[in-house]
């Protein structure tokens, strides 16, 4: 009995290795790794974009005449699923680097990896400020704004607003602490008349809406901060609405503005809430027309913010690997530390300092037309206006 | 007040849509003993059916018979399920329809993605319930005022139900005692169908009802599954009024809990269901469940150690696979390990529910407590690795000692729910004490040291262990204490007449299986070199029970191979597809469907025929009696 369990188990692992691939010697490979089943909704389109960016970069020659070939694989939602799916890209695949994730922890479980065996990683959307900060090390780059970049653009508005009483509502994890953690730091810094007069942490994908609801109402606050999304967002806006909640108050929000989040909300969308986001449809600079104009030829759908963050990650790869000629590893991050290089948002550098990228986001207000929510007066925030001082992140980054 | 009195009211409209689904699971459960695992998936499918209907018929009747129409959809789907899948493993050990069930939930999870697309639906709203009413200045969403009226006019309908017609005369009797129902000639497979027609129609009505509540995505089926188990639990198995009373409670201290503690409603059913359970082992209303009646032994073929060729023939093997770095590669190798750790994982858990009877479903609590001792140890304290192999596993031993107690009080499902219950107790103070675990970001950076840290020497430490463990738990079912633990099994009454102690012999088999588990996971903390609240989550411990039930429960070793093929299988394909779930749900039914004795009792049944065809002279005992069933 037991003399079967090991063939069968050496005949998958043979299997797993051994699955070659038909991509030549010559070939550059970038190993993806994201949520593809449990987050379909972000990585669907997250895959049209970087699939439009290696479609891009092939017809114009490849990388120093080399084919890129990306080689995607699934986590799972999972850490210890994410590791061995970098392992295999890594041992079995022969990548040059590794690239993706979505869900922070995800995010810093690759780049642990990354730092153990030493491998080129560039984390696209992890939005937590330790993959850069209090966990960074030096193989691991991010693309996305983080925590702190966008709650810092928020309260750049926030502060502007004439409210004293704030309450607020987060998921209980990481993302939520952390969002409404340097949200409540950086306002008070600002408007030390501030009182927080309540918060909410309901579970991730669990929240019950009307208590929630109900709970803050009762504690009167005058403007609200949300860092709630996907079906929890649109259960808080439903419940909101019919009790009246948003009523004469102000509401702060993060990433509601994407159209991923923005667009399930429909002819409830709620009117006047500042937040971050992609209004595709009212950007108008000739780097976006372009990519715009691409993105709904190839797909004849419109982009959402994980087709950006999709593109542009295989874009800044590809630069990458151009720029250093090789696929060393180190030759890699002296390549990557300070690298400039054009997105859809405008030009964008990778932070020797940090390795974070200075890829900002839209800031704006929601607001109702046909029936559809939209953003209205977006003002593009440059990344590189809203991080702190290099003292205070080299205070925060161990030292490699 | 006003507030106080709406905030009651919102907490009642929550109950109301937990209490229709748990309903439909309690009924499930109290007839037919099917852990429904797709009670969710049904409720998911109801929301989704239900939404594409109401896009397409206007108007109030357009929108409620939507409801109604889906919810009927939904329950024929249901009695296909149940006449095509669940009718073929009735008889098979006790928790395997579990597998199948969890099964069809991973297929439907990619199947409605493939169908509906990847975006959150949100549906409309009610027609003439849009909103609110004003209640001394405090809105109330006039939908929640339907729901509070509907949930109790549902529990009246299902009362006149059970206790109004011969039908329900006949439910109520199943549930009580189901083989005296088939004894006297009630047609069993036509009450099970119809009960499971019935009780998945009221996991897809309150999936419906949802909508103008809800957004409507291929995640809502795992959201509500759990709760709706603890609230079954809770009220007591089988008890309609029990799980009413158990979702208005739990509604109600989550909705005035988030007042006092803003973070409480992450854990707060699971507190509930261990208080009550430690106060009132067979929940609120439920009634202690009849001594099992079947004679022991009879679909169990008797163990025995293996014979010397079998041994050499498993030693065999592990040469075999102890061969494996001189040809494969570093990630083949990895796979290995990790596929070494789950068998060991998975031998934890088989040796506590195939040698004790007793069904953890929150195993992964020891394995994560052993993989978080080994962090600390290695990351607070420094100790080298060698040392945190050791000590790591303390912390599990630990663990299955405390709540190990508590939990072999009870016995079958509540014994089962317990440990979910204390396992998530477990996972929210990893997930929400920040300063000491890292909260959901884990501690990183326990790599193992240098004389273990290339994949070759990491594969061999753990297979060596796997290999040790197997053996040591074989050794230990063929002991004295081994035989105490299968009579406690078999029959608590007989074991604890002829003197043994039955409630410590299963402790002390708790507190082996879950230090075993602890092992593993140290093991796991290093292969990975992070730690993440993952380790101790739900999705483990269904792994792990998925992987004994796999290998065959009434096996002594099968859990080896079903660690093996589970696990093979479900890396292999997460890297070929992104439809995983798809392939392996489907894998998964198959296999329940061809062996349902698992992969090992298959393939031992299979043997044993053949040893009876050939002359005879073998023992009787060896025969199966498979006719008693």
């Amino acid at each position: 009995m037991r003399a079967r369990n090991y063939f069968v188990g050496a005949a998958f692992a043979l299997l797993a290795g051994g699955m070659a691939h038909s991509a030549l010697a010559q070939d550059i490979k970038i190993g993806e790794i994201n949520s593809y089943s449990l987050l379909p909704a972000f990585t669907e389109p997250y895959r049209k974009g970087w699939q439009l960016a290696v479609e891009e970069i092939n017809a114009a020659g490849g990388i120093n005449g080399k084919k890129l070939v990306v080689i995607s694989k699934d986590d799972g939602g999972k850490p210890a699923d994410a590791q061995t799916a970098a392992n295999e890209l890594v041992s079995s695949e022969g990548v040059a680097m590794l690239t993706g994730t979505f869900l922070s922890n995800i995010g810093l479980a690759v780049s642990d990896f990354a730092n153990q065996k030493k491998v080129f990683f560039l984390a696209a959307e992890p939005l937590t400020d330790a993959v850069t900060w209090s966990k960074g090390n030096k193989y691991t780059f991010r693309l996305r704004p983080s925590n702190y970049m966008q709650a810092a653009m928020l309260v750049e508005a926030a502060a502007k607003l004439p409210a004293k009483r704030w309450a607020t509502i987060a998921p209980n994890y990481e993302y939520g602490q952390s969002a409404v953690a340097v949200f409540k730091k950086l306002m008070s810094e600002k408007r030390p008349d501030i009182q927080w007069v309540d918060e909410q942490w309901p579970p991730q994908g669990k929240i019950d809406a009307g208590p929630v609801v109900q709970a803050v109402a009762a504690a009167n606050p005058e403007a609200i901060l949300n860092v709630t999304f996907g079906a929890d967002l649109v259960k808080l806006v439903r419940e909101g609405n019919t009790r009246g909640l948003f009523k004469g108050r102000e509401v702060v929000s993060f990433l509601t503005g994407e159209p991923e989040y923005l667009d399930p909300l429909k002819d409830e969308t709620p009117e006047g809430w500042i937040v971050t986001g992609y209004p595709w449809y009212s950007i108008k600079t000739p780097e976006h027309d372009a990519f715009l104009k691409a993105y709904q030829t190839k797909y004849n759908d419109y982009p959402r913010l994980g087709s950006i963050v999709g593109y542009q990650t295989i874009k800044a790869a590809a630069a990458i690997l151009a720029k250093a000629g090789s696929s060393e590893p180190e030759k890699l991050i002296a390549a990557a530390e300070g690298l400039s290089m054009p997105s859809p948002f405008g030009e964008i550098t990778f932070r020797k300092i940090d390795h974070q990228s200075t890829l900002g986001a839209y800031v704006g207000k929601t607001a109702l037309k046909d029936g559809k929510g939209v953003m209205v007066d977006s003002v593009y925030k440059k990344g590189s206006d809203y991080l702190p001082s290099d003292a205070e992140v080299e205070k925060m980054r161990p030292k490699d | 007040m006003a507030f106080y009195v709406v905030q009651f009211l919102t907490g009642l409209a929550s109950a109301a849509s937990l209490f229709l689904v748990a309903s439909g699971l309690s009924i499930i459960f109290g007839v037919t003993r099917i852990v429904n695992f797709a009670h969710g998936a049904f409720y998911m499918i109801g929301a989704y059916i239900a939404f594409t209907l109401t896009e397409r018929l206007s108007g109030a009747f357009g929108f409620w018979g939507s409801m109604v129409l889906a919810a009927i959809a939904v329950a024929l789907i249901g009695v296909l399920v149940e006449m095509v899948l669940l009718r073929r493993i009735y008889h098979a050990p006790e928790l395997f329809q579990l597998l199948a069930t969890f099964g069809l939930t991973l297929m439907v999870e990619d199947l409605v993605v493939l169908i509906w697309g990847p975006d959150d639906l949100v549906g409309r709203r009610a027609p003439g319930f849009r909103g609110a009413i004003d209640f001394f200045g405090q809105n109330i969403p006039s939908y929640d005022l339907f729901l509070i009226v509907l949930g109790p006019v549902v529990l009246g309908i299902l009362w006149l139900l059970f206790q109004r017609t011969r039908w329900g005369v006949l439910v109520r009797a199943a549930t009580q005692d189901r083989d005296m129902v088939a004894a006297l000639g009630v047609n069993q497979k036509w009450l099970f169908t119809s009960v499971f027609a019935v009780g998945v129609f009221l996991a897809a009505l309150g999936g419906a009802l949802q909508i103008p509540r809800d957004a409507v995505h291929h995640a809502m089926d795992l959201r509500i599954i759990v709760e709706v188990f603890v609230v079954v639990v809770i009220g007591g198995l089988g008890s309609i009024v029990g799980a009413f009373v158990a979702a208005v409670l739990v509604s109600e201290l989550n909705a005035f809990g988030i007042l006092i503690f803003p973070k409480i409603s992450i854990i707060l059913v699971f507190l509930v269901m261990a208080v009550v359970l430690i106060v009132r082992p067979w929940g609120l209303f439920g009634k202690p469940e009849a001594p099992a009646r079947k004679t022991p032994g009879l679909t169990v073929n008797p163990w025995r150690p293996l014979t010397s060729n079998e041994r050499l023939l498993a030693l065999a093997a592990l040469v075999i696979a102890a061969t494996l770095p001189l040809f494969a590669g570093n990630y083949a190798l990895t796979v290995g390990s990790e596929i070494a750790i789950f068998v060991i994982f998975a031998v934890s858990l088989h040796f506590l529910m195939s040698v004790g009877g007793l069904a953890s479903f929150g195993h992964a609590a020891y394995f994560g407590l052993g993989a978080y001792g080994v962090a600390f140890l290695a990351k607070m304290a420094g100790l080298p690795m060698i040392l945190c192999l050791l000590l790591g596993p303390l912390m599990g031993c630990m663990g299955a000692a405390v709540f190990g107690f508590f939990a072999v009080q009870l016995s079958g499902v509540y014994f089962a729910m317990l440990t979910l219950a204390f396992a998530q107790i477990v996972w929210s103070i990893a997930f929400q004490w920040v300063s000491v675990t890292g909260g959901d970001n884990g501690i990183l950076g326990v790599w193992p040291e240098k004389w273990a840290g290339s994949p070759s020497h990491f594969y061999w430490l753990a297979l060596g262990i796997a290999a040790l463990v197997t053996i040591a738990l074989r050794a230990m079912v063929f002991s004295p204490f081994g035989y105490a633990l299968r009579a406690t099994r078999d029959s608590l009454l007989r074991t604890e007449a002829i003197g043994i102690n039955a409630k410590r012999i299963q402790w002390t088999a708790f507190v082996i299986a879950g230090t075993t588990a602890g092992i593993g996971g140290a093991l796991f903390a290093y292969l990975k070199g992070s730690v993440f609240p993952d380790n101790l989550g739900i999705s483990l411990s269904v792994d792990a029970l998925v992987m004994v039930l796999l290998g065959g429960v009434e096996t002594v070793s099968g859990a080896v191979i079903g660690a093996i093929v589970y696990k093979a299988l479900s890396i292999w394909l997460i890297s070929q597809t992104d439809l995983s779930k798809l392939v392996l749900g489907g894998f998964i039914m198959l296999i329940v469907v061809v062996f349902p004795k698992g992969i090992v009792g298959m393939l031992e049944m299979l043997a044993q025929r053949r040893r009876k065809s050939s002359p005879p002279g073998s023992s009787l005992l060896a025969k199966p009696i498979e006719s008693a069933e």
